[in-house]
């Protein structure tokens, strides 16, 4: 599969030819920087460029006009003490991915458990629950805010059929964030139809032995299903995390005026930033803001790469 | 209860739609599951319901208890009234246009540079490759307000280049989606190419990118549904109203039509509607995307 891989047996041609390299290998150099350049552009440009900018202006005053003043560590150390909001923030992110991670996908792939049967109008099944995995923006947000209407919402109709009296949602400060949460269930689609391929690639023969050798529903989920979608659920878990850390616009659109909603229940992370950044222009703050989330999100991340080696199954890999 | 069915979907597809052989019992198993996925179904479907339902509703009916699942009247006017309460029609053309460059940014940007990931050696391939491979991990607000300064540096602020020159300097993420794509692709068609005396942009122009044209449609459509949804961007570097998008639009129509939620409904419509005649035209290439996506999983 992969062609940075020299196989057995074939000497790559670039290696044998190390000392001295050919016209030819010079040609194939020029060409690949030519193919790879757009890309190059754009990681120096808007990626390396604006890191280090901002790793330095995380370590001064800066409101974009006037000039930068150096003050080391004193973005970080407000933070860490005297903003409020920075914890309250950040604790309301870590809230949000707390749930939605765990949530979505054991919702994901208990959908594709069942869409994985064989049942009539199957195909139809899974266009509908695909289908609103595909709608994001305002819209979705506008439509969810009018569904969660505490009196006249279709949640709270809903729920009163059964006997429940439902919560003010958007306006209760306890019940925002589940809101928000539920909101995300509705688009598990999106996770459903990776694990739907992934299920479907398990070689079937593994399940008529273990129904030869008597393993009930649960032990051939257990120790065939879930080995076999473990590098799909790996990825999955790694990108909604990184995904659920840069959680914003439902903050911003669905509270008044961006505000972050009722005792800033809804203040992510990343609207606090915003706000710092482009409302008061604190811009050194807001990077240093910037760079303690990156190092959240590569901590967690390797983490998550670590811990995976235990429990991610790789076919022919020898963990 | 018959267990007798496989679970490999090749077979699945091909069977033929009666699924119980006539004389045989349909097994509970499947009657419970058939169900439970009809009542998820309505739960899934029920909010875009209601949404039309409520754009199509009076104000008084709205604010009615207990809510109407179908409108008594329908108030078809509304979509006419909010189309015409804010410049829905600009907002629809500036979206386009930032749609355009979007796509095809995106789909000739990437399908270039993946080829070169893919298909040629040169020296610093593996370097370059790892480095491309490590930004995917950096949350795109961390690069956000840097690049703001930049771009406001430059003067470029209130104009639509900082939304759109990111779009030709290709995305990671797609940019190895398409490559191990590429890799798929057998290296003998381009040699043969090459013999004949082909150059590597020949090559990719008239071999590789005809075969990979799933691929490239599979991310034109996520890069259509990005720019049709894209919120941050217009948000940050746009002030002028001409300028607005449909979500920069359809946020600001909140703030003047707050109660009026039947109009509200009808432009969250307006929005939502194109991405769903999208999605069931071509839903096979969302499928084929998210299949490319799950490739990328090793």
């Amino acid at each position: 599969m992969n062609m940075n891989q020299p196989q057995a047996g074939a000497q790559h041609p670039l290696k044998a030819s190390k000392p001295r390299r050919g016209k030819l290998a010079r040609s194939e150099d020029r060409a690949g920087y030519i193919f790879i350049l757009p890309w190059l552009i754009g990681f120096f440009g808007i990626t390396l460029l604006p890191l280090l900018f901002s790793l330095y202006g995380s370590f001064t005053n800066y409101d974009i006009t006037s000039q930068m003043d150096f003050i080391g560590l004193a973005n970080y150390e407000r933070m860490f003490s005297s903003d409020p909001l920075f914890w309250k923030s950040l604790s309301n992110t870590i809230y949000y991915v707390l749930w939605m991670v765990p949530l979505t996908t054991i919702g994901s792939v208990l959908l594709a458990l069942l869409l994985n049967e064989r049942v009539a109008g199957m195909r139809m099944f899974r266009t509908i629950f695909y289908l609103p995995s595909v709608l994001s923006g305002v819209g979705v947000y506008f439509l969810w805010m009018q569904l969660l209407n505490p009196s006249t919402g279709l949640v709270n109709t809903l729920l009163s059929w059964v006997g429940i009296a439902g919560p003010a949602w958007l306006t209760d400060p306890f019940w925002t964030k589940p809101a928000v949460i539920f909101m995300k269930m509705w688009a598990v689609g999106g996770g459903m139809l990776l694990y739907l391929a992934s299920l479907q690639s398990v070689p079937p023969q593994l399940y008529e032995a273990a129904r030869l050798d008597g393993a009930s529903a649960l032990r051939r989920f257990r120790h065939i299903t879930l080995p076999m979608i473990s590098p799909v659920i790996f990825y999955d878990v790694v990108t909604s995390l990184i995904g659920g850390f840069q959680v914003f616009q439902e903050g911003y659109v669905m509270t008044e005026s961006g505000g972050g909603g009722p005792m800033h229940s809804l203040l992510f992370y990343n609207l606090h930033m915003w706000h710092k950044a482009f409302t008061v222009f604190d811009m050194g703050y807001a990077m240093a803001m910037a760079w303690v989330l990156f190092v959240v999100v590569m901590i967690l991340t390797a983490l998550n790469l670590k811990l995976s080696k235990r429990w991610v199954h790789y076919e022919g890999g020898d963990s | 209860m018959g267990q007798a069915y496989s679970y490999s979907k090749g077979e699945a597809e091909l069977v033929q739609p009666s699924l119980h052989k006539p004389g045989r019992r349909l097994p509970l198993r499947k009657v419970l599951i058939f169900t439970f996925l009809c009542a998820g179904s309505v739960l899934f479907l029920l909010p875009l319901w209601w949404m039309i339902s409520t754009s199509l509703k009076s104000m008084q009916e709205i604010a009615q208890y207990p809510p109407t699942f179908i409108p008594e009247q329908f108030h078809w006017s509304n979509y006419l009234e909010t189309w015409t309460a804010a410049p829905f029609t600009r907002y629809t053309m500036n979206t386009l246009l930032l749609t355009f460059f979007a796509v095809t940014g995106n789909v000739i940007v990437n399908a270039f540079v993946a080829y070169g990931f893919a298909k040629i050696r040169f020296r610093g391939k593996k370097l370059w490759f790892s480095v491309l491979l490590s930004t995917i991990m950096i949350p795109g607000f961390v690069t956000l307000i840097p690049q703001y300064v930049l771009f406001s540096k430059l003067g470029l602020v209130g104009t639509y280049y900082p939304i759109i020159i990111p779009q030709f300097l290709g995305s990671a993420f797609y940019i190895f989606m398409l490559r191990q794509f590429y890799l798929t692709i057998p290296t003998e068609l381009s040699e043969a190419a090459r013999i004949d005396g082909a150059g590597h942009f020949q090559i990719w122009y008239r071999i590789i990118l005809p075969l990979s044209k799933p691929g490239l449609a599979a991310i034109a459509i996520f890069a259509f549904n990005g720019a049709w949804n894209d919120f941050l961007g217009p948000l940050l570097y746009v002030n002028d109203e001409s300028l607005y998008t449909l979500q920069i639009g359809l946020q600001s129509f909140r703030g003047a039509m707050q109660t009026q939620w039947n109009y509200l409904m009808a432009g969250s419509v307006i929005v939502l509607v194109p991405m769903i005649l999208l999605f069931f035209l071509f839903q096979r290439y969302f499928i084929e995307g998210m299949n490319l996506t799950a490739g990328t999983k090793g």
